[in-house]
C-alpha cells in the first residue's frame, strides 16, 4: 500500500510539487476558521508533504537525468504528440530539483518561524496562505519548461510576494509593496513581450523547442534582451536594484528572508534563458560578459550602499544585492567561455559551481541573518541600530547565530560563505585576476559593515528599551539554529553538497542537448 | 511591410510606459501600467491573426480553417493576470491614501 | 454611502439583478461551447454585486456579506478547481477524464462544425463552474473591501 503510493508520488512528482502547496493555499483560509492550531498544522504539514515529493523529485532526477511531465496527456511523458509540443510541459532537471529543495527547505524553516514571531496578528490565514502561493509559485517556476507558464508563475511568485511585503500594512511597507508591484509587472510584460516575439516566428513557447529550432534571428536577440533584462530585475541586479531595498527592508522579516530565495527563482530563469534557450548563439559569450558586469555592478554597489545604512534590514538588503552578483559573476564567467572548451574545462565549470554553490549558500545564511534581525525586532521593536545595544547581555543564542551568518557572509572559513567563494575566487583569477580582486575586497568590505552591526547592536551596555525580555521562543531559536548547524556543516565538508547537487546541477545547465531532448 | 496593428502596439507600450514612469500620481502610474499591458495583449492577438481563419470554436462555425487558439489563450491568462496586479496595485493607492492622504509619489519616500 | 442611492436607483438594481445572475450563469455554463467561460461569468456576477453595494451603501451590504464567507466561498471554488484537476492524476495532473467517455458531460462528439451540444466537454464545464464561483467570490471581495477600506480604518 504504502509502497504503491510512494510510486504514485514519485511518478506524479513534478506535478505534485506544484499541486500540494496550491492546494493547501486554497485550503488555508478554511482550516483557520476551526482554530488556529488546526491550521498550523495543516501549514506545516502540507509543507512537509510538498518536501517529501521534491526529496522524490531530486532523488529522481539525480538516478535518471531529467524528468518530464505532461499536463493533460494521456502519459506523462507523451510531450510531443506530433513531433510538436503543444501541452505545457513541466520539465526538471538537476539545476531545477536543485531550486527547488531550496525554495521547500526555506518555506518550512520561513513557516516554522513565522508561528511565534507573528503571534496573535489578524488575517494570519491570508499570511500562510501566501506562504504556500509563493512556494508554489518558486517551484513552478523552477520546474517549468514552457516560457509562457514561466511568466505565469512569476507573476504568481510577484503578487503573492507583494501581498507580503504590505503585511504590516503601513504607509511605508504599501509604499515599497507598490514599487515592487510596478517594477515587477513591467518585468513580467517584458517577458510576455519576449514569449511573443518567439512564437510569432516558431509558434512555439516550450523553452526545450525554441531551443531546437531557434534561429538567432534579430528579432530573437531582441527577445533575449528582454528576458535577459527582466530576469535580472527580478534577481535584483544592480543597475535594476532599487526595490530590493525597499521590498526587503519593510516586509516582515520571516518574508525577507523567503524573498532572498524569491530573487533566486529569478535567478534560475536567468540562467535557463542564456544557457538552455539562447545557449546556440554564436555571441552568447557577450551576455556572460553583461552577466559578469551586471555581477561586478551588484556586489560593489550593493555593499557600498550597506555600509552607511542604520536600518538593520535595508543594511542586510543591500548585502543581498551584493551577494547576488557573486553569483553573477561566477556563472557569467562560465558563459562568457562556454565556446571556449579548454578554458571551460579548466575554470569555468568551477566557477559555475562556485556560483550556484553560492546560491544554496546564501539562501542559508542570508535567511539566518534575516531571521536573527526579526529576533532583535521581535524583542526591541525596532530596526534602528542606533536604538539597540548590549542584546548579547539578553540574547545569547541569536547572538551567536548572527556571528555564524556575519562571519559566512563575509566569507571567513570554517562556514559555508568561504567555500563557495574561495571556489569563484579561485576560478575568477585565472579568467581576471581584477575581478578576483573585486569580489575578495567587497567581501572585505561586507566583513567591516557586518563587524559595525555586531558592534552596535550585541555590544556595549544594555540599553533599557533593548533589553526588556530575553532571548527569543525556542520554535524560533530551533529553526534558527537549524541553519547555523547546516552553515557550519557545509562550511567544514562542502564536498557533501558540491558532488550531490552542485556538480549535476552544473552538468545539467550546460548540457543543452539533454534538455531539447527531453521534450522533441 | 509593416501591419498596422503594430504601430497601436508600438503607441500602446510607449504611452504605458511613459505613463508609469512620468507621472506623479499613482492611480496613473497603475493606469500606465494597464495599457501598457493592453499593448503587450494586442501584440499576442496579431500574432495570432491568420487571414481567413475562423476562432477554433466548433459551434455554429463556418467550415473553414481554424487558427490555433494558443495566443487567444495567452491574451486571456495575461488579463486575468493583470486583473489581480491592477487590484492589488489600486489596493496599495488606497492604503497609501489613508494613510499620509495623498496618492503623490513626490509627498513621501522611504527614508534614505 | 451608508444609506445608498436614491429609491429609484434600489428599485432598478433589484430588478437587474435576476438578468444580470442569468447572463453571468449562461456565460459560465456555456464556457465549453462559445466565447467566455468561469472568468467572463464570474465577473458579470460580480459586477452585479458591485451595483448593489454601491446602489444600497456598501457598509450596509457588509453587513450581509462578510468577508470571512466570501473567502470561504473562494476557497471552495479553488479546491473545486483543484480537485477536478486531481482526479485525473489516474493518467496526468489536468487530464480530461471526462470527455468521450458517456457519463456526464462525455458525449462523444464527431469532428466538424455542430450546433453546440451542452453536455460535451469532460471536465471543461465542471472547471468552468468553479472558476466561476471562485472568479465572483474574488472580485466581489476585492470591491467591497475597496469600498469599505476607509470606514474600516476610521
Amino acid at each position: 500500500m504504502i509502497d504503491a503510493w510512494l510510486e504514485f508520488c514519485s511518478q506524479n512528482a513534478p506535478a505534485l510539487v506544484i499541486a500540494i502547496p496550491l492546494i493547501a493555499a486554497f485550503a488555508t483560509p478554511l482550516f483557520s476558521r476551526i482554530s488556529e492550531k488546526v491550521r498550523n498544522i495543516w501549514v506545516v504539514l502540507s509543507l512537509l508533504a510538498t518536501f517529501r515529493v521534491t526529496a522524490t523529485l531530486l532523488h529522481n532526477v539525480l538516478d535518471n537525468g531529467q524528468v518530464v511531465y505532461t499536463l493533460g496527456a494521456s502519459v506523462p511523458s507523451l510531450t510531443a504528440p506530433d513531433g510538436f509540443p503543444f501541452r505545457i510541459i513541466l520539465q526538471a532537471d538537476a539545476m531545477s530539483a536543485f531550486m527547488a529543495i531550496i525554495s521547500v527547505s526555506m518555506a518550512l524553516i520561513v513557516c516554522i518561524y513565522s508561528f511565534r514571531f507573528m503571534g496573535k496578528k489578524s488575517g494570519l490565514d491570508k499570511y500562510f496562505a501566501l506562504l504556500l502561493v509563493m512556494t508554489a509559485g518558486m517551484i513552478g517556476l523552477v520546474t517549468t519548461g514552457d516560457l509562457f507558464s514561466m511568466f505565469v508563475f512569476l507573476e504568481l511568485l510577484s503578487v503573492a510576494s507583494a501581498a507580503m511585503i504590505a503585511y504590516y500594512s503601513k504607509g511605508e511597507s504599501a509604499e515599497a509593496a507598490f514599487k515592487y508591484m510596478v517594477v515587477s509587472s513591467i518585468g513580467a510584460l517584458m517577458i510576455l513581450f519576449a514569449a511573443g516575439m518567439l512564437y510569432g516566428q516558431y509558434n512555439l513557447l516550450n523553452i526545450a523547442g525554441l531551443a531546437g529550432v531557434i534561429e538567432f534571428t534579430l528579432i530573437d536577440k531582441m527577445a533575449l534582451v528582454l528576458l535577459f533584462s527582466a530576469f535580472a530585475l527580478k534577481c535584483g541586479a544592480v543597475p535594476l536594484h532599487m526595490w530590493v531595498s525597499d521590498a526587503y527592508g519593510e516586509a516582515p522579516a520571516p518574508v525577507s528572508a523567503f524573498l532572498v530565495v524569491a530573487s533566486q527563482a529569478g535567478l534560475y530563469a536567468l540562467f535557463r534563458i542564456s544557457f538552455t534557450l539562447f545557449g546556440g548563439l554564436p555571441g552568447i559569450a557577450t551576455m556572460g560578459w553583461a552577466m559578469i558586469i551586471f555581477g561586478l555592478l551588484s556586489m560593489f554597489v550593493g555593499v557600498t550602499m550597506a555600509i552607511p545604512q542604520k536600518d538593520i534590514k535595508r543594511l542586510m538588503a543591500y548585502h543581498a544585492v551584493s551577494q547576488t552578483g557573486y553569483m553573477l559573476l561566477g556563472v557569467g564567467v562560465g558563459l562568457a567561455v562556454i565556446n571556449d572548451m579548454g578554458s571551460l574545462a579548466l575554470f569555468g565549470k568551477s566557477a559555475m559551481e562556485g556560483g550556484i554553490f553560492h546560491v544554496i549558500n546564501h539562501a542559508m545564511y542570508k535567511g539566518l541573518l534575516f531571521l536573527t534581525a526579526g529576533a532583535i525586532i521581535y524583542r526591541t521593536g525596532t530596526k534602528n541600530l542606533n536604538e539597540m545595544s548590549g542584546l548579547a547581555h539578553t540574547m545569547p543564542l541569536t547572538t551567536i547565530f548572527f556571528i555564524v551568518g556575519a562571519l559566512s557572509i563575509a566569507g571567513l572559513p570554517p562556514f559555508n560563505g568561504f567555500a563557495s567563494k574561495l571556489m569563484i575566487y579561485e576560478s575568477v583569477f585565472l579568467f581576471n585576476p581584477l575581478f578576483a580582486v573585486i569580489a575578495m575586497v567587497v567581501s572585505i568590505l561586507t566583513l567591516a559593515s557586518f563587524v559595525k552591526v555586531f558592534h552596535s547592536a550585541f555590544m556595549g551596555p544594555k540599553v533599557s528599551k533593548s533589553a526588556k525580555g530575553g532571548e527569543v521562543p525556542l520554535s524560533m531559536w530551533f529553526v534558527m539554529g537549524i541553519l547555523a548547524v547546516l552553515i557550519i556543516f557545509f562550511g567544514i565538508f562542502p564536498d557533501v553538497m558540491l558532488d550531490n547537487l552542485v556538480t549535476p546541477a552544473v552538468d545539467a545547465l550546460l548540457n543543452q542537448a539533454g534538455y531539447i531532448g527531453g521534450v522533441i | 511591410m509593416i501591419d498596422i496593428q503594430m504601430i497601436a502596439v508600438v503607441v500602446l507600450i510607449a504611452l504605458g510606459i511613459s505613463a508609469a514612469v512620468l507621472k506623479r500620481n499613482m492611480i496613473k502610474v497603475v493606469m500606465g501600467i494597464g495599457v501598457m499591458g493592453s499593448g503587450v495583449n494586442l501584440f499576442l492577438v496579431s500574432m495570432g491573426y491568420v487571414e481567413g481563419g475562423v476562432a477554433p470554436i466548433f459551434t455554429n462555425t463556418p467550415n473553414l480553417t481554424m487558427v490555433l487558439a494558443t495566443p487567444q489563450a495567452l491574451t486571456l491568462t495575461s488579463i486575468v493576470i493583470s486583473l489581480a496586479v491592477t487590484a492589488l496595485m489600486l489596493s496599495f493607492s488606497v492604503m497609501i491614501y489613508s494613510k499620509y492622504g495623498s496618492i503623490d509619489t513626490r509627498k513621501r519616500r522611504l527614508k534614505e | 454611502m451608508n444609506e445608498g442611492m436614491s429609491a429609484i436607483v434600489k428599485t432598478m438594481s433589484v430588478l437587474l439583478i435576476m438578468p444580470m445572475t442569468i447572463f453571468g450563469m449562461y456565460v459560465i455554463i456555456h464556457g465549453h461551447l462559445t466565447p467566455g467561460g468561469g472568468f467572463p461569468g464570474g465577473a458579470v456576477m460580480a459586477t452585479m454585486m458591485a451595483m448593489l453595494f454601491v446602489a444600497f451603501g456598501a457598509e450596509k451590504s457588509k453587513k450581509f456579506l462578510g468577508k470571512g464567507s466570501l473567502s470561504t466561498i473562494e476557497s471552495l471554488g479553488l479546491l473545486a478547481f483543484a480537485a477536478v484537476a486531481f482526479i485525473g492524476i489516474q493518467a496526468t495532473f489536468f487530464s480530461n477524464f471526462l470527455a468521450n467517455s458517456a457519463s456526464y458531460f462525455g458525449m462523444s462528439i464527431s469532428y466538424g462544425p455542430n450546433p453546440g451540444y451542452l453536455n460535451s466537454g469532460g471536465v471543461l464545464p465542471l472547471m468552468n463552474l468553479a472558476v466561476g464561483i471562485e472568479v465572483f467570490a474574488a472580485i466581489t471581495a476585492i470591491v467591497l473591501v475597496m469600498l469599505t477600506y476607509r470606514e474600516e480604518k476610521s
